[in-house]
């Protein structure tokens, strides 16, 4: 029974990793491009950093790398990481405790410059992009600050 | 499970103690200010790297969601983009049988059509609409641009500056400028050869569709079109925007005004046929009313002379669509290319050639299965991947298939010289029958020799639709229906023998504008941005300087003056492709049900997630990841399985006409694209009125055609109803409105 149990789950994560997998295959050969493996893990509610994104790659690229990563090297890994809740997803209130932290005066907001200091600068920062498209989704376009409640509520939004 | 969920709650502890600290001292803090010091103030270098890394992760995982969410709405737009396609090719095969079978239906039959099966008249010969333009007045009152011929830069910056105050050019300037155009295209040979040693670049822009914004942009960008800043247009300039005619104006007067330095490709969309689908047709009606036919014909005289091909520096081929492993550059330069009026009409076909076609046709009507009807023709179409790893398996035949689908073989036993025949409006006998690809033939001739006739068109057919691959070889391109896939090696093959180096081609929207592939050997180019929806891709244009390099260049066409957060753009593009997706399911309602029902075996209402994702696919066959889309289109019943009829829930025809059996409904629904086209043909006078008996008859056709059954009561009684003020006509934009689809969704919204 348990063993069976064990199967369906193992059997339906697979299906979810194939589904993922399949949105990015778009010469649906079971291949899809290496830069985008980031985005798959991601979209299956994974939350790694960066050095263990790139650990995972390394794991599941071929020994010559092509720039394409194959669905049967991915399959396993992935599978693997999700049955152990590697890069386990992150509460929610850490996130709003992490804005906390930054917030040293405790106004409830923090201005631009203060936020793309800490995004650019500090942990994996953030390329240019990446710290505009933030700003152009949290910031408050009058007043210049990121109110990071709403912000916070906004990333954690489940859209399934 | 249980030791993983064990392990996440130490894993909780730690991190809590990590970020904790910071929170439980602020706490701490705020009772004992006197302790106030350090880490509320200023956190520790530590934990303010600590609380970005998990930002950073938070935010990186929020993108990543709304990609999937990103690339699915675009495999949406792109599988029911082709699924159009295929729909058209369907829809030729619709007026062949009108001409087979229905040639004397009261008189009108073939010439409802006629203006679609026009022989094709040489246009050397045929002068007579030359002087017609002279004869139109223009009033005094007319405040957008005069022409005068020969055009100079006043007159084209006057074009410019009149499309951009939204003026429109008048009707007589315009026939004036497509005669000259015209007659211009008719010394220009099938394949241009071009020299970048005297301009320092050359700019090739790709498909415009009608988005005058997106060429606007580009000119202002990268300079208008003169001797020092050349420029090739690579086909797709009209169709799906609503400014296609604007657009082939401004290209023209430049193209008169720089001929050495202006190019334009013949694109797919260059094609009368297509236009009927694809809203150039309806454009050009609506813009120029009772000049709107004449303009029309000699539009099609100018797209069937456009040039094929463009070679740059004898090294850089560049096309609309590709290649294919029979593409033979010399022979594409000996065709008479103005015979190919469209890409859906192949070569003059013999009478027993059409007595096969009728056979096949009954072939498909006999599977009347609820399954089948009117999808045998779709199960043909797959996604192109799906078609590629097909090929790879039996890749014996793969490389040596014909590259062409667009087509069963057709014979022409009748040889006599083309320019001989009679001018088009006296052309009752099938002899200038047009013979239509059948994609579902389930006859296979076994292929003559094919004439030249046939040789020439497939060549151009092949250069007009196709698309590259990653695996080698070359098949047909069955999902957009015609042409074909073309492989690395295909490529490499042709460059070498012709000498080239790269192939520069458009023809598929790409997300960043522009995209490289066959180990830099093939760059696809593609320049209206907002193609499939506001903010769903990027235009680009490349420029080629004397080394050959190319620099590519990107832009995004705004409307809005604040610029959309991702999400937003997101929930925009899906919202719009979960709505076409919606009236797919909708349009197939009771195949759906009896097949979901078949999986229901104890009337619950409801079946697992992988039955439904495995019906959805098989009944639509646009193969996209129907488990990934579910949330967003079935409810799931409390058991977390899937409830089938809520897929219908969103989405109902607005006021439904009463006494129209749900059936009948839903079928005129899913055909109104194809009605709609018809009923634009037999509407001569652009009156927006046809007259009942007319509207029967073509429903008639329709149906025998599709192998539907409606009973001619049902027709009779809809006709009737769809008379709204009883005058004996109907309004059929009014009737088609009808058909329209209800978004109870988006009511809700707003």
């Amino acid at each position: 029974m348990a063993e069976d149990r064990e199967n369906a789950i193992i059997s339906e994560v697979h299906k979810k990793i194939s589904d993922a997998f399949d949105v990015f295959d778009h010469e649906r050969n079971k291949t899809v491009d290496v830069r985008e493996i980031g985005t798959i893990i991601r979209s299956l509610g994974c939350f790694p950093t960066e050095g263990e994104l790139q650990e995972f790659i390394t794991e599941i690229e071929e020994e010559e790398a092509t720039g394409y990563i194959r669905f049967e090297r991915f399959l396993p890994t992935m599978t693997k990481l999700l049955m152990e809740r590697k890069f386990r997803p992150i509460p929610e209130d850490l996130l709003l405790q992490a804005f906390e932290v930054l917030d040293q005066e405790k106004k409830g907001h923090l201005g631009t410059e203060e936020l793309t200091k800490y995004m650019t600068q500090d942990g994996e920062p953030f390329t240019q992009e990446e710290m505009e498209e933030m700003l152009s989704a949290a910031a408050d376009p009058d007043k210049n600050v990121i109110f990071y409640k709403d912000f916070v509520s906004m990333l954690t939004v489940d859209d399934k | 499970m249980l030791l993983n969920e064990t392990r996440i709650a130490s894993y909780f502890q730690i991190q809590a103690m990590i970020m904790g600290c910071g929170t439980s001292i602020e706490t701490e803090n705020q009772g004992k200010p006197s302790a106030a010091d350090g880490p509320s103030k200023n956190p520790s270098p530590a934990l303010t790297m600590k609380a970005a890394i998990l930002i950073q992760r938070w935010y990186r995982r929020y993108i990543a969601q709304l990609e999937m969410r990103r690339r699915c709405t675009w495999n949406i737009f792109q599988s029911i983009e082709y699924a159009g396609e295929q729909d058209q090719l369907q829809l030729s095969s619709f007026f062949t049988f009108m001409l087979d079978n229905f040639t004397h239906l009261n008189g009108n039959g073939p010439d409802l059509i006629s203006h679609l099966l026009d022989s094709v008249v040489e246009p050397w010969t045929e002068e007579g609409r030359q002087a017609k333009y002279e004869q139109i007045s223009v009033p005094e009152s007319y405040t957008g641009p005069r022409l005068t011929f020969p055009l100079s830069t006043t007159d084209a910056n006057n074009l410019l500056t009149a499309v951009k105050e939204q003026k429109t050019l008048h009707a007589r300037y315009v026939l004036q400028l497509l005669h000259e155009t015209k007659k211009f295209l008719k010394q220009m040979p099938n394949v241009i050869y071009l020299s970048t040693a005297y301009a320092k670049e050359i700019t090739i822009c790709g498909d415009l569709h009608g988005r005058l914004d997106d060429l606007l942009l580009i000119f202002y960008k990268n300079g208008l079109p003169s001797a020092e800043n050349p420029y090739i247009f690579n086909g797709d300039f009209v169709d799906r925007g609503k400014k296609s005619m604007e657009i082939v104006i401004i290209l023209f007067a430049f193209l008169l005004l720089y001929p050495d330095h202006m190019h334009l490709n013949r694109g797919n969309h260059e094609d009368h046929i297509m236009n009927l689908r694809y809203g150039f047709t309806k454009e050009v009606m609506q813009k120029y009313k009772t000049h709107g036919r004449d303009i029309l014909k000699l539009l099609q005289d100018v797209f069937s002379l456009l040039p094929i091909a463009t070679v740059i520096d004898n090294k850089v081929l560049v096309v609309h669509g590709g290649i294919s492993d029979r593409t033979d550059l010399d022979f594409l330069s000996t065709i008479e290319r103005y015979k190919v009026k469209s890409a859906l009409r192949l070569p003059r076909c013999s009478l027993e050639q059409l007595e096969l076609g009728a056979g096949t046709r009954q072939g498909r009507a006999q599977l009347g299965s609820p399954y089948s009807q009117g999808r045998a023709s779709r199960s043909t179409r797959k996604r192109k991947g799906y078609l590629a790893r097909q090929s790879s398996c039996s890749s014996t035949s793969s490389s040596s298939s014909s590259s062409s689908s667009l087509c069963s073989p057709c014979i022409s036993s009748l040889n006599t010289p083309r320019r001989n025949t009679p001018s088009p409006c006296n052309l009752p006998s099938p002899s200038g029958v047009l013979q239509v690809p059948f994609l579902d033939s389930f006859v296979s001739i076994a292929p003559p020799e094919p004439t030249r006739e046939e040789l020439e068109w497939r060549q151009v057919v092949d250069i007009l639709w196709s698309d590259p691959k990653i695996q080698n070889g070359c098949t047909p391109n069955t999902f957009r229906g015609g042409g074909c896939y073309f492989g690395p090696d295909v490529t490499q093959n042709l460059l070498e023998k012709h000498g080239l180096k790269l192939l520069i081609r458009s023809h598929e929207c790409k997300q960043e504008g522009y995209e490289i592939c066959h180990d830099g050997q093939v760059i696809t180019i593609f320049s209206a941005s907002n193609y499939y929806e506001e903010g769903s891709n990027r235009g680009a244009y490349v420029k080629l300087g004397p080394g050959l390099v190319p620099r590519f260049f990107q832009y995004q066409v705004s409307r809005s003056t604040r610029k959309l957060t991702l999400q937003q753009r997101v929930n925009v593009a899906e919202g719009s492709a979960l709505k076409a997706l919606q009236e797919k399911l909708y349009a197939h309602r009771s195949e759906l049900m009896t097949a979901f029902q078949q999986y229901d075996e104890n009337n619950t209402g409801s079946i697992s997630i992988g039955d439904w994702a495995q019906v959805v696919e098989s009944v639509l066959r646009l193969d996209l990841p129907w488990r990934t889309l579910r949330p967003r289109l079935a409810r799931l019943a409390p058991d977390g399985s899937v409830d089938y009829e809520s897929c219908f829930e969103d989405v109902s025809p607005g006021q439904p006409v009463p006494q129209v059996t749900p059936n009948f409904a839903e079928t005129l629904y899913r055909y109104r694209t194809d009605l709609e086209i018809i009923f634009n043909i037999m509407d001569k006078d652009n009156s927006g009125l046809i007259s009942i008996e007319e509207f029967r008859q073509t429903w008639r056709l329709f149906n025998s055609h599709l192998g539907v059954d409606v009973d001619d009561h049902a027709i009779d009684e809809m006709a009737r109803i769809i008379d709204f003020n009883k005058d004996g006509s109907i309004d059929f934009n009014e009737f088609l409105e009808a058909f329209r689809v209800v978004h109870k969704l988006d009511v809700k919204e707003q």
